[in-house]
């Protein structure tokens, strides 16, 4: 699905990916974990061609994705600070979203799900930050698309909510999908992930499934071997 | 009774005719040439020319003679020289058509010359292909009436002009239309001149030219896409009135020159478009009254000393620069005058405005020195400079305001 | 590029400040052809407020825009669509509101007026058209200006700088080389100068209408030629093409450049 080689990017004078390698196989959960700072949004922004490295290899579904932009058809994207074009009411939004990419969608279920009716005819200034969270889940979640990537997408959900998202993206794994996840909610990862890729410093630091990085660091517990796997390194 | 005092004033009116004979002069009658009918002709007698060509020049009227052309029969002077040349008194020529006048760099051929005459009349007469037109010599109180005279003129040096009057007095020029010429009206030399409702335009040097002339008057008349408009030089006491002065564009281009001008009345004109409307180059007691200066590059260009001129109840409308002067002393006046880029306002409501306005920009003082900065007109960094200028005048005269600025235009 | 622009657009055109300026320049309009009654001096007082304002507005606008809609790009960039579409219909969408509010603006006290019985709908026209051509150069160099400083204080500053160099330093440098320079000729230098400020050019395409008759006062050449003859007016809108040309497409080629 997913094929990152050598990868490099710097911002100015910070280095913030340093060659990273990173093949994700069609299917599953991928939780991209790190501490701020490790890369993780640029490492996403990369694959989105958001961000442009300054060396090496991005490909999705097989193709090179430089200087490309028609495989983002193929991905469902969630941002990580939804603020969106003020003066547009939700309803506004979502057809004009439709509307660029063209594709069949079903917001309809997703709207029910999330009790956004009253909110359609608002504008999107108006609206609490939890709110506009569900209309961009809403925006994310309803094109059928194989790759998934959600970024920080439990902030601001009230715990409904939030059992709706997990249950959104459970069916979506069942249909195959593949999806990335980052999050600070280490509960979420635990629950959702298949398997986790830890970056730091510019670096795929550790790869593998849950249980593999608690025999790794020999600890019980999720949050704790994270905890350690941090602090491994510290000691490095 | 009516009926005699009618037929008494047409006898006066045709008098001269009525005493002569008339002899007609057509290709295919006993006289077909022109020079044989003047020869054959006594005095008072009238030619009647009939159309056709007459292939003539220098033909020499030395008797009152009446020259009337029938359906503007065609005088072809072939380049060779003068064509009609007047010595007589009691002259008239009407209804003729002369084309290709000779051209020489010695002596001035004209159409028709008039020398040292008196009592002509040259009327309904129209010149093409000439080098001068009408030239009077010496001769005074004639009219000349209702003439149309088209040069095709290219260069200045071996070009004539329409209506030349030199050395005469006392004569009437009336509706004529003069184009591609040099000048189209000049004068020299000649007194008590009446110059009205005349059209001159497209002419290479001016539209109407004075030079040592005085008691002039000149009415009505339109000066359109001259060379420069009208030059008025080293005259006195000079009359111009309701004339309409257009599009006189170019480096040295203006509606009016006055050089050595003296005690002279321009009233009710129009000078529209004109790169410079009037120049002015020390003259004096010069009254500018009623005038509409509209859209000109400068309606007013003052250029050496000029003395107590006033400027009355004017309208300076939408020019790019309303007055410049090259100097920093001012000793003419301005009052009730109609500025259109005023800005102040009329508290008191008595039609003038409270604060005094100031036509001189700094702007036209820096464009007099380097000319090039006229790209920057109507610029932010002019408006600036100009408003600092207005607030302190440093460059420009600092008692040259009009102190009482019209609210609305004078006359509307 | 066209339903981002559409968009774009209609974001705008629902914005308060788009209504803000359309109704100053209606409110300007009314007020100088109503109170006035005068359509020759309305033009002229217009062209003074298109060659200042609308700059300023533009990049101010621009500048705002851009910073703004910051979200809304990467929405946008998340979304199959080429990163030069995403810029250029956001670009698009601003001078075409900018100039939608300027013509309209002024044009509905215009026509109220009685414009297409008047003689001076030739110069009002030049003077849109001018105001258009600003609004799509200026915008397009704030949107670079704001495409190229992350820091949105930085570009503001540099944005205002820029309006402030263009519509009075320059031509207070330009006045001075002119002033030192005067012994040498210097009418091909001044032409030169003048293209290389699009406020001066748009300046000049306004002159060559309103003050024909003072520009063909002076002596040069080079003058009489560029002012005499249609070249002044052609080589001035080909030139006020590339100054709208070049900034867009410097924005296409570094948005294609640049991280989000």
């Amino acid at each position: 699905m997913i094929n990152i080689q050598n990868l490099h990017k710097k911002f100015g004078k910070n280095q913030v990916l340093s060659g990273v390698d990173l093949s994700i196989e069609d299917g599953g959960i991928f939780a991209v974990l790190g501490p701020n700072g490790s890369g993780k949004t640029t490492l996403i922004k990369s694959i989105l061609g958001m961000v442009i490295p300054n060396k090496g290899n991005i490909s999705v579904l097989d193709a090179n994705i430089r200087n490309s932009w028609r495989y983002r058809q193929e991905i469902d994207y969630l941002p990580q600070i939804a603020n969106f074009p003020g003066n547009l009411k939700v309803k506004e939004l979502i057809r004009m979203i439709k509307d660029l990419r063209q594709k069949p969608s079903d917001e309809e279920k997703l709207i029910e799900v999330f009790t956004l009716e009253p909110f359609l005819d608002k504008k999107l200034s108006t609206l609490s930050g939890g709110t506009k969270q569900k209309v961009n889940i809403v925006l994310t979640f309803m094109f059928d698309s194989p790759l998934m990537i959600l970024d920080e997408p439990t902030t601001g959900l009230d715990p409904l909510s939030l059992i709706r998202l997990k249950e959104l993206i459970k069916e979506e794994k069942q249909k195959g999908k593949t999806i990335l996840i980052t999050s600070h909610i280490m509960q979420f990862v635990e629950e959702m992930a298949d398997e986790i890729v830890y970056l730091l410093e510019g670096k795929i630091y550790f790869r593998g499934s849950m249980k593999d990085l608690k025999t790794k660091t020999g600890q019980a517990d999720f949050e704790h071997a994270i905890a350690a796997i941090s602090t491994q390194t510290a000691d490095a | 009774m009516p009926k005699k005092v009618y037929l008494a004033i047409t006898a006066m009116i045709f008098g001269a005719s009525l005493y002569g004979e008339t002899i007609t002069i057509c290709p295919s009658c006993e006289i077909t040439s022109i020079k044989k009918g003047v020869e054959l002709a006594s005095e008072n007698d009238t030619l009647l020319i009939k159309k056709g060509t007459y292939k003539e020049f220098n033909i020499v009227i030395d008797k009152p003679l009446t020259l009337l052309g029938e359906d503007f029969p065609i005088i072809d002077g072939e380049d060779q020289g003068e064509i009609i040349t007047i010595i007589s008194d009691g002259v008239t020529v009407d209804g003729l058509f002369i084309i290709n006048v000779g051209t020489s760099y010695t002596s001035d051929y004209a159409a028709i010359r008039v020398v040292k005459s008196e009592n002509f009349l040259i009327q309904n007469v129209v010149l093409e292909k000439l080098f001068f037109g009408i030239y009077l010599e010496k001769s005074n109180n004639g009219k000349i009436y209702h003439n149309k005279i088209i040069g095709d003129a290219v260069d200045e040096y071996n070009s004539g002009n329409g209506i030349q009057l030199w050395y005469s007095k006392n004569i009437v020029v009336e509706n004529n239309i003069v184009q591609h010429v040099r000048d189209g009206i000049y004068l020299e030399f000649s007194d008590n001149i009446t110059i009205h409702n005349n059209t001159s335009s497209n002419n290479l040097r001016y539209g109407l030219h004075f030079m040592f002339s005085n008691d002039d008057i000149y009415t009505d008349n339109t000066f359109e896409n001259n060379g420069a408009g009208v030059a008025v030089m080293f005259s006195k006491k000079i009359k111009m009135q309701g004339n309409t002065f257009k599009k006189n564009w170019g480096t040295a281009s203006f509606g009016v020159l006055l050089k050595e001008i003296n005690d002279a009345e321009i009233s009710n004109n129009t000078f529209e478009e004109n790169t410079i409307g009037i120049n002015i180059e020390g003259s004096n007691r010069i009254v500018y009254k009623n005038n509409d200066f509209i859209n000109n590059g400068w309606a007013i260009k003052v250029r050496g000393a000029c003395y107590t001129n006033s400027f009355v109840n004017n309208n300076f409308l939408y020019n790019s620069f309303d007055i410049s002067y090259n100097s920093k002393l001012n000793d003419n006046v301005f009052e009730n005058n109609y500025w259109s880029s005023y800005t102040g306002y009329d508290l008191d409501k008595d039609g003038i405005g409270d604060v005094p306005y100031r036509p001189v920009k700094l702007f036209s003082y820096i464009v007099n020195r380097t000319p090039e900065t006229i790209v920057l007109l109507r610029s932010l960094f002019m408006d600036i400079i100009d408003f600092s200028e207005k607030v302190s005048p440093v460059f420009t005269p600092d008692n040259l305001v009009d102190a009482s600025p019209m609210m609305k235009k004078v006359g509307s | 590029m066209l339903k981002i622009l559409k968009y774009s657009f209609y974001d705008l055109i629902r914005s308060r400040w788009s209504y803000v300026y359309f109704l100053f320049y209606l409110a300007l309009g009314f007020v100088l052809l109503f109170l006035n009654n005068d359509l020759s001096k309305a033009v002229i007082t217009l062209m003074n407020v298109i060659i200042v304002l609308v700059p300023l507005i533009g990049t101010i606008f621009g500048v705002m825009y851009f910073y703004n809609s910051k979200e809304f790009t990467e929405l946008l960039l998340a979304q199959p669509l080429k990163r030069s579409s995403i810029f250029l219909g956001q670009y698009f969408g601003v001078a075409g509101s900018l100039t939608l509010s300027l013509v309209l603006g002024l044009g509905i006290p215009f026509v109220l007026y009685g414009l297409f019985r008047s003689e001076a709908i030739w110069d009002f026209t030049l003077l849109l058209v001018t105001g258009a051509f600003l609004t799509f150069i200026f915008t397009a160099l704030a949107f670079n200006i704001a495409l190229s400083n992350e820091n949105k204080i930085k570009g503001f500053g540099y944005a205002v700088l820029l309006w402030l160099f263009l519509a009075v330093i320059y031509d207070g440098l330009f006045l001075l080389s002119l002033i030192v320079f005067e012994e040498y000729p210097l009418d091909s230098f001044s032409l030169a100068a003048t293209m290389f400020n699009p406020i001066d050019l748009s300046r000049t395409l306004i002159l060559l209408k309103l003050d024909i008759s003072a520009l063909l006062g002076y002596t040069g050449a080079i003058f009489k030629q560029f002012f005499g003859t249609n070249l002044g007016l052609m080589v001035s809108v080909g030139v006020l093409l590339l100054w709208t040309l070049l900034p867009i497409w410097r924005l296409s080629f570094k948005s294609k450049r640049k991280d989000f």
